[in-house]
C-alpha cells in the first residue's frame, strides 16, 4: 500500500499506509495525525485540511485548477503558499507512494 | 484533576463524541477511554445523510468518522447499541439500561439532539420519517423511488436539502412551510427567495403561510397529509424537518445547570467539575458575539471536542472559531460565517438573481457578524477573516464587486 508522510507544523513526521482511491486528508485523519483538522469531512467547504506539498512532489500533485473552489479557499487559508492544497482533493495513487506533506502552522 | 491515566467515560458517540476519543489520544490521554453510543454504528457523518446518502453516492464506510479498526488500535472501547439510563454523580458512575454500571473519573456528555416530532393525528403512521441517524436516512432512502410522492414538513436546511436530494432522484416533492418564506429562521430574505427560486426551477412545490392538521393513513402507512387551508395533499412518504431539540435530560436529571441545553464554559466543563458536555447538547458562550446560545453543527461539534481534549490533556485552549455552516443543493454550495447577532444593515454584494452572490450582516459599527455565501468561497473565506478580527468596513465598499474580498479583508 503506498505511504505518506505527513510532518506536523513542529518537525514531528508520520508515516502511514493510505489506500489508493482514498484521500490524502483521509489518511491523516483514519490514522490520527495530529495537524489536519477536516472539519467538513473532504467537500471542500472548509479549508482545515490544508498542507503543503513537497518540492519534491509538487510537479506530480500539481496546482488547484484557477477558479475552482479549491483555489478560491486556499487564497484565503492561513499562511497559504504556492504549494498549498487542500489535502482532501488529493487522491492516493500508486504513484504517489512516497509522498511527502508538510502542515502549517495551523488550520484556523 | 490532572493524573492523566484517570479514566474518560463519553456518552454519545457522534461526531463530537467520537472526535473527543481521538483528541484525547492525539493530546497524549493514558488512560482508559470509552466511548458509548445508542446507535449501533461506530462515530459517522451526518452531514450527507441528507445529500450524496440518499443519492446513494456514499458507503457506510465512505460515511465513518474513523475505520472501525481505529478505536481498538487506539485502545478506545467502544459500546455501541448501548443506552445510559442516568448518571451518579457523587457515586461517578453512569447506569446503562443493561443496570450495569460503568465508573468514570472524567465523564463528557456528547449525547446531540433529536429530531423535534408533530404530535399531530396520525403522528404514528408508518412512513413518516424524521432524518437524525443513518438508520432514518435509509428508511427515507428506500421510499425516494422514481415517480414517489414526498411531502416535507419544514423548509429549514435538511428539508431543502432532502428536497433537492430527492428531485434528482425524480421523486414528487411537496415542502411545506409555516413561514412566509424558505428557511425563515436561519437565513436573511434575499437567501431564501434564492433558494425558493432553486427549487422552484427544479420542480418542487413549495407551500408557504399554512399549517399541518393531521396525517392520513391507510393500512398503518401515511397517504396523505391535511394541511390548515383544507387541502388534502396525497403521498407515499413525509418528512418531518421542524428543527432538533438537545438530549440534555440526562444532564437534567443529574442536576447539572441546563438553559437551551447543557451549560457549559468555554473549555465546555459543566457545572461538575468531573464532567465536560460538548456538540449539539450544550449551551455555549459564544465569545465574539458576547453571548450563548446552542450550535448544531459539525464545526462546534468538533471546536468544543477540541476544547474538552484540551482541558483534559492540560494543553492550551484551542483558539475561539467563527462558527460555520454549509449546505448543498443541486449545485449550489451555501456556506454561512458568523451569527447575525446586532445586525444594523445588510449588504448583497453581487446578484442574487445569479447563481454566485453573498449577503453581509454589519453591526452598527461596521463589524461584519456574519456572511451567507452563495457559490462564493472567496466571500465565505474573506467574511471569516473579517468576522474574526472583528474588521471594521464600510457597506458601499463591500457592495461594490470591483473592490476584491482581498483588499476587503487586509
Amino acid at each position: 500500500m503506498p505511504k505518506v508522510t505527513y510532518v506536523e507544523h513542529n518537525g514531528t513526521g508520520h508515516t502511514v499506509d493510505v489506500p489508493v482511491g482514498t484521500s490524502v486528508m483521509r489518511g491523516a485523519v483514519d490514522n490520527n495525525v495530529p495537524g489536519i483538522d477536516a472539519d467538513c469531512g473532504g467537500e471542500c467547504a472548509c479549508a482545515t485540511c490544508h498542507v503543503y506539498i513537497d518540492a519534491a512532489w509538487q510537479a506530480r500533485i500539481g496546482t488547484p485548477v484557477p477558479g475552482s473552489q479549491e483555489a478560491s479557499m486556499l487564497s484565503f487559508a492561513a499562511v497559504a503558499q504556492p504549494n498549498s492544497r487542500l489535502s482532501c482533493q488529493i487522491e492516493m495513487t500508486p504513484d504517489l507512494d512516497g509522498l511527502l506533506v508538510r502542515m502549517p502552522e495551523g488550520q484556523h | 484533576m490532572s493524573d492523566a491515566s484517570a479514566r474518560v467515560v463519553i456518552v454519545g458517540a457522534g461526531h463530537a463524541g467520537g472526535s473527543v476519543a481521538a483528541l484525547l489520544r492525539q493530546y497524549g490521554w493514558q488512560g482508559p477511554i470509552t466511548l458509548i453510543g445508542a446507535e449501533p454504528v461506530a462515530p459517522y457523518q451526518r452531514p450527507p445523510l441528507s445529500k450524496t446518502w440518499l443519492k446513494g453516492g456514499s458507503d457506510l464506510a465512505g460515511l465513518l468518522l474513523r475505520p472501525n479498526s481505529f478505536y481498538a488500535a487506539n485502545r478506545i472501547e467502544l459500546g455501541l447499541a448501548t443506552q445510559v439510563t442516568g448518571i451518579d454523580r457523587s457515586g461517578k458512575l453512569i447506569t446503562l439500561a443493561t443496570n450495569d454500571r460503568v465508573p468514570y473519573d472524567h465523564l463528557i456528555l456528547a449525547p446531540g439532539a433529536h429530531a423535534r416530532s408533530l404530535p399531530l393525528p396520525g403522528h404514528d403512521l408508518g412512513g413518516i420519517i424524521a432524518l437524525r441517524t443513518v438508520a432514518d436516512a435509509d428508511g427515507l432512502k428506500a421510499a425516494l423511488r422514481p415517480g414517489a410522492r414526498l411531502v416535507i414538513i419544514g423548509a429549514g436546511y435538511i428539508g431543502l436539502e432532502a428536497a433537492a436530494s430527492a428531485r434528482v432522484l425524480g421523486v414528487n416533492v411537496v415542502v411545506i412551510e409555516q413561514a412566509a418564506r424558505v428557511l425563515p429562521r436561519v437565513a436573511a430574505p434575499p437567501l431564501s427567495d434564492f433558494f425558493q427560486r432553486q427549487h422552484a426551477a427544479a420542480g418542487v412545490r413549495i407551500v408557504l403561510n399554512v399549517a399541518v392538521e393531521a396525517f392520513e393513513g391507510a393500512h398503518g402507512h401515511v397517504s396523505a397529509v391535511r394541511l390548515s387551508d383544507g387541502e388534502r395533499i396525497p403521498c407515499d412518504a413525509v418528512l418531518v424537518g421542524i428543527g432538533a431539540a438537545p438530549n440534555d435530560s440526562l444532564g437534567r436529571a443529574s442536576g447539572l445547570d441546563c438553559g437551551n441545553g447543557i451549560i457549559v464554559d468555554a473549555a465546555a466543563r459543566t457545572s461538575d467539575p468531573s464532567i465536560h458536555a460538548i456538540g449539539d447538547c450544550t449551551h455555549r458562550p459564544l465569545p465574539l458575539y458576547h453571548r450563548s446560545g446552542r450550535l448544531e453543527s459539525v464545526p462546534n461539534a468538533l471546536e468544543q471536542a477540541k476544547q474538552a481534549a484540551a482541558d483534559l490533556c492540560r494543553r492550551p485552549p484551542p483558539t475561539p472559531e467563527v462558527p460555520w455552516f454549509w449546505s448543498d443543493q443541486y449545485d449550489v454550495r451555501l456556506q454561512i460565517a458568523g451569527l447575525p447577532f446586532d445586525v444594523a444593515e445588510t449588504v448583497v454584494r453581487g446578484d442574487p438573481g445569479s447563481q454566485s452572490f453573498a449577503i453581509f450582516h454589519l453591526s452598527a459599527e461596521g463589524s461584519v457578524q456574519a456572511v451567507e455565501a452563495v457559490n462564493a468561497p472567496a466571500e465565505f473565506m474573506a467574511g471569516r477573516i473579517m468576522i474574526a478580527r472583528r474588521t471594521r468596513t464600510v457597506a458601499a465598499r463591500l457592495r461594490d464587486v470591483s473592490c476584491s474580498m482581498r483588499e476587503l479583508a487586509s
